[in-house]
C-alpha cells in the first residue's frame, strides 16, 4: 500500500510535488474559510473606509512601524476591556490594508485611542513624549511637523479600491478636497461628513497655514475605534 | 606564529565544485551577522535609553527594528543557508552546481542587492509594515527572481546528481526553498499606488490579512529558520562527529511530519484576537502536536553523537553544534507551551515572546550557523585547520552567557509585565497604569542589552579567528581540552 521512501528520494520532481502538496493543506484549510464563512466579519453598523486624511495618517503610522510597539487589538479579557474599551472586532479592521493588529505592547494598545486625548496632547506627545509622560520610552517625532505632501491622494484611493475598499467615484474624485477640508475648521464640511460619517475635523497640529504629517497622523489616531456604536450592538451580531 | 602548510582539502576544487560562490556566501553571512547583531544591540539600547532615538526619523526604533530582524534572519541566516545548501548539495550529489558559475554568481549578487534595497528602504520609511515581510513590492519582485534562480540551481543539481539517493539534508533545503517561495508570493500580493513610486497596498485586509501574515510569519520561522537549518544539522553534525546520522527512519518521519504540521501553526500568533475561535483552536492543536517532530529531530541530531560524546571535550565547534540542538529542543518545547491559549493570554504582547524568539534565533539558528561556518572556512580556503580552537571556545562561552542574560531577562520582564497588566487592587480597580509597567521593564532592558553586547563580542572574536584562518595562520596555543 505504501510506496517505498526510496522511490521519493531518488526522484527530485516527485519530492518537490509531494512537498508542495504537504505544505499546502494546512494553509488552505485555515485561510480559505475566512473568505467563505460569512460570519467571520461581525454584523455591525458604522465601519466605513478611511477619509483621505485618515488614510494618509495611517500610511505614516505604517511607515514609522508604530505597530512594532503598539497593538490595535483588544482581547476579550476583563483587564483589557477596562483599560482600553470594548474588545476589538474583525469588522473594525476590514478596510485595513495591511492590518496593524501588532504583536507586542511595548506601548499601550491603540485600537480605541480615538477621542481619549486632545489634539494638543497628541501633538505635544509626538514631538516630545517625555514632556507629557516622563517614564515613556517612545521615540520623538518632531519631523512630522513637515508638509504632508499628498498630491497623489487620489491615486491612493484608486489603489485601495482595486484591493477591495468600497470607495465610490464621488469619494475618489473629491479626495484632495476632502483631505483639505478635514484639516481646516473653516471649510464646508457637509460633503465630507456625508461621505465619511463621524470624521473628526480640526486643525490638528495647531498650524492652520498648511496640512502637515502631524495633521494626518492625529486625524487617524482620533478616529481609531470610534466608528462602531456598541450601544446598538446585540450579542448575536458578534458571533463568528 | 606558524603558517599552515597548504594541506590539501582541495577535494572540492578537484571535483569541479563551485566553491567560489560558497566562499562568497560565507563571507557575506559573517559580515551581515555582525551588522544584524549590532543593529539588535542598538535597538535594545534604545528601549533602555530612549534618547538614543535622537529624534531622527532614520534612527527611530520603528525603522531600525526591521533592519535588525531582516539583517539577522534574511541577511545572516539567508546567506548561511545559501552557503551551506550550495556546499552540501554539491558534495552529497557529487555534482557541480547546475547552471554554472554565472547563475550562481547572479544569485549571490542578486541576493546582496535585495538585502541592501530592503535595509535602505526601512531606514527611509519604505515598508509594508507586515512583520518579517516589510520590503515593498518592487523589492519583493526582485527577490522573487533571485529565489526562482536559486530553486533552479538547487533542483537542477539534484537532477544531475551522480549519487543514487538524495541525502536527507537536501530534502530539508528543498522544502525550505519551495515553501518560502509560496509564502512570499501569497503574503506579499499587493497593488502599487503607482509604478514609479514605492508605496503599495496589500491585497488582503483585516482578519484575512492577519492570518495570511502569520501563516507566512510563523512559517518563515518554520521553513527559513527551522527546515533550512535542520538541513545544516543533518550534514554538519555527522561530518563534525564523523558518524552517520542516528536514524534514517526517524529522518523520514521527522521530515514529513515537520513540514506537514508546521504550516498549520500560524494562528497561535492571533489567540484571543478577532480571528474566529475555530482557527485559533486549530492553530493551538497543531502547535502542540509540532512538539513531537521537533523533538524527533532533536533526538536524531543528538543521538548522532552516541559513542562519541567525549569529542565535546576537545572540539568546541562540535560544542556549538550540539548546544544549538539543545536550544532547538528547548525553544520547540517552549513554543508549544506558549501556543496554549491560557498561557498565551499571559505571554502575548509581552517580552516573553521576544525572549522565546531569541532562544531559537541565537541559541539554535546562530549557533548551528557558527558551527557550520567554523567547519566550512578551513575547507573552503584549503587550510589545515582553524587559526585557533581556543578562541572558538571563548566565542562559545561569551555567546552562551549572552544568550542566558538575554532570555532570562525577557522571561522575567515578560511574565512580570503580563501579570502587572492584569493585577487588581483590593477595591477592584486595575493596580497599575500602563506606563508603570513600562517603567518596571527598565532594568531587564539593560540586562538584555548586555546579553546582546556579549553575543556581538563573541561574533567579533569569530570574525578575527576566521580572518586569520583564511590567511593561513595557526595560533601558537596549547591544544584544547588537554589538562593544563
Amino acid at each position: 500500500m505504501f510506496i517505498k521512501h526510496s522511490t521519493i528520494e531518488t526522484r527530485p520532481l516527485l519530492l518537490l510535488v509531494l512537498i508542495i502538496v504537504t505544505i499546502s493543506i494546512g494553509g488552505l484549510v485555515e485561510i480559505v474559510p475566512l473568505y467563505t464563512v460569512e460570519t467571520t466579519i461581525e454584523r455591525v453598523e458604522g465601519v466605513r473606509p478611511y477619509t483621505p486624511l485618515e488614510q494618509m495618517g495611517r500610511n505614516i503610522y505604517v511607515r514609522e512601524g508604530c505597530y512594532l510597539c503598539h497593538s490595535q487589538m483588544i482581547r476579550p479579557f476583563r483587564d483589557e476591556v477596562e483599560r482600553y474599551g470594548h474588545y476589538s472586532l474583525a469588522a473594525e479592521s476590514m478596510y485595513d490594508h495591511p492590518f496593524q493588529w501588532g504583536s507586542k505592547r511595548t506601548g499601550p494598545d491603540l485600537a480605541r485611542v480615538g477621542g481619549k486625548y486632545s489634539n494638543d496632547w497628541h501633538v505635544t506627545h509626538m514631538i516630545d513624549p517625555r514632556s507629557v509622560v516622563p517614564e515613556s520610552i517612545m521615540p520623538g517625532y518632531p519631523f512630522m511637523m513637515r508638509d504632508l505632501g499628498a498630491d497623489d491622494v487620489q491615486a491612493h484611493l484608486e489603489a485601495l479600491r482595486i484591493v477591495g475598499v468600497p470607495y465610490s467615484d464621488d469619494m475618489v474624485l473629491n479626495a484632495a478636497i476632502d483631505l483639505a477640508a478635514q484639516a481646516d475648521p473653516e471649510a464646508d464640511h457637509e460633503p465630507l461628513l456625508a461621505r465619511y460619517p463621524k470624521a473628526v475635523i480640526g486643525d490638528f497640529d495647531g498650524d492652520p497655514s498648511r496640512v502637515s504629517e502631524m495633521d494626518a497622523l492625529v486625524a487617524y489616531l482620533q478616529m481609531l475605534g470610534t466608528l462602531v456604536d456598541f450601544n446598538d450592538v446585540q450579542p448575536a451580531d458578534l458571533t463568528q | 606564529m606558524a603558517t599552515a602548510e597548504a594541506t590539501a582539502d582541495n577535494f572540492g576544487a578537484m571535483a569541479g565544485y563551485n566553491e567560489a560562490v560558497v566562499r562568497k556566501f560565507t563571507i557575506a553571512a559573517t559580515f551581515w551577522g555582525v551588522v544584524g547583531f549590532a543593529a539588535g544591540v542598538m535597538i535594545a539600547l534604545q528601549l533602555a535609553f530612549p534618547v538614543l532615538n535622537f529624534d531622527l526619523e532614520w534612527l527611530s526604533f520603528g525603522r531600525l527594528r526591521p533592519v535588525h530582524t531582516s539583517a539577522v534572519v534574511f541577511a545572516f541566516g539567508g546567506n548561511v543557508l545559501f552557503a551551506t545548501s550550495f556546499y552540501v548539495v554539491q558534495r552529497t550529489c557529487r555534482a557541480p552546481l547546475f547552471g554554472g558559475p554565472t547563475l550562481a554568481g547572479l544569485v549571490f549578487w542578486g541576493y546582496q542587492i535585495f538585502i541592501v534595497m530592503a535595509a535602505l528602504g526601512y531606514v527611509l520609511g519604505i515598508t509594508q509594515s507586515k512583520e518579517y515581510a516589510e520590503p515593498e513590492w518592487f523589492v519583493d519582485l526582485w527577490l522573487t527572481i533571485v529565489w526562482v534562480a536559486y530553486l533552479v540551481i538547487f533542483l537542477g543539481t539534484l537532477m544531475i546528481r551522480r549519487e543514487p539517493h538524495i541525502y536527507v539534508a537536501n530534502w530539508f533545503f528543498l522544502a525550505f526553498i519551495v515553501t518560502v517561495a509560496v509564502l512570499h508570493l501569497v503574503n506579499n500580493a499587493a497593488v502599487p499606488v503607482s509604478f514609479t513610486g514605492a508605496k503599495s497596498y496589500t491585497v488582503w485586509s483585516g482578519v484575512q490579512d492577519a492570518l495570511t501574515q502569520w501563516w507566512y510569519g510563523h512559517n518563515a520561522v518554520g521553513f527559513f529558520l527551522t527546515a533550512g537549518f535542520l538541513g545544516i544539522m543533518y550534514y554538519f553534525v555527522p561530518k563534525q562527529v564523523n558518524r552517520p546520522i542516528y536514524s534514517y527512519r526517524l529522518s523520514i518521519v521527522h521530515f514529513w511530519s515537520l513540514i506537514f504540521l508546521y504550516i498549520w501553526a500560524g494562528p497561535h500568533h492571533l489567540h484571543y484576537t478577532a480571528l474566529p475561535d475555530w482557527a485559533q483552536t486549530l492553530g493551538m492543536t497543531f502547535s502542540v502536536m509540532l512538539w513531537m517532530p521537533s523533538w524527533g529531530g532533536m533526538i536524531n541530531g543528538l543521538m548522532t553523537l552516541s559513542g562519541a560524546w567525549h569529542k565535546l571535550r576537545t572540539d568546541p565547534v562540535l560544542k556549538l553544534l550540539v548546544t544549538s540542538i539543545a536550544f532547538y529542543g528547548m525553544s520547540t518545547f517552549e513554543g508549544p507551551v506558549m501556543s496554549i491559549k491560557a498561557v498565551n493570554s499571559l505571554s502575548h504582547y509581552t517580552d516573553w515572546t521576544v525572549g522565546h524568539v531569541h532562544s531559537g534565533a541565537l541559541g539554535w539558528v546562530a549557533f548551528v550557523s557558527f558551527g557550520a561556518i567554523y567547519y566550512l572556512v578551513p575547507k573552503l580556503w584549503q587550510r589545515e585547520r582553524l587559526y585557533s580552537i581556543r578562541l572558538v571556545n571563548t566565542h562559545f562561552w561569551i555567546a552562551t552567557i549572552g544568550i542566558v542574560f538575554y532570555i532570562t531577562a525577557m522571561w522575567v520582564s515578560g511574565i512580570m509585565q503580563g501579570l502587572m497588566w492584569r493585577t487588581y487592587d483590593a477595591l477592584g480597580f486595575l493596580e497599575y497604569s500602563f506606563v508603570e509597567t513600562v517603567e518596571a521593564m527598565n532594568p531587564y532592558y539593560m540586562i538584555r542589552a548586555l546579553g546582546g553586547i556579549l553575543f556581538l563580542i563573541g561574533s567579533l572574536i569569530m570574525v578575527y579567528n576566521l580572518w586569520q584562518t583564511t590567511r593561513g595562520r595557526i595560533r601558537d596555543e596549547k591544544p584544547f581540552g588537554m589538562p593544563a
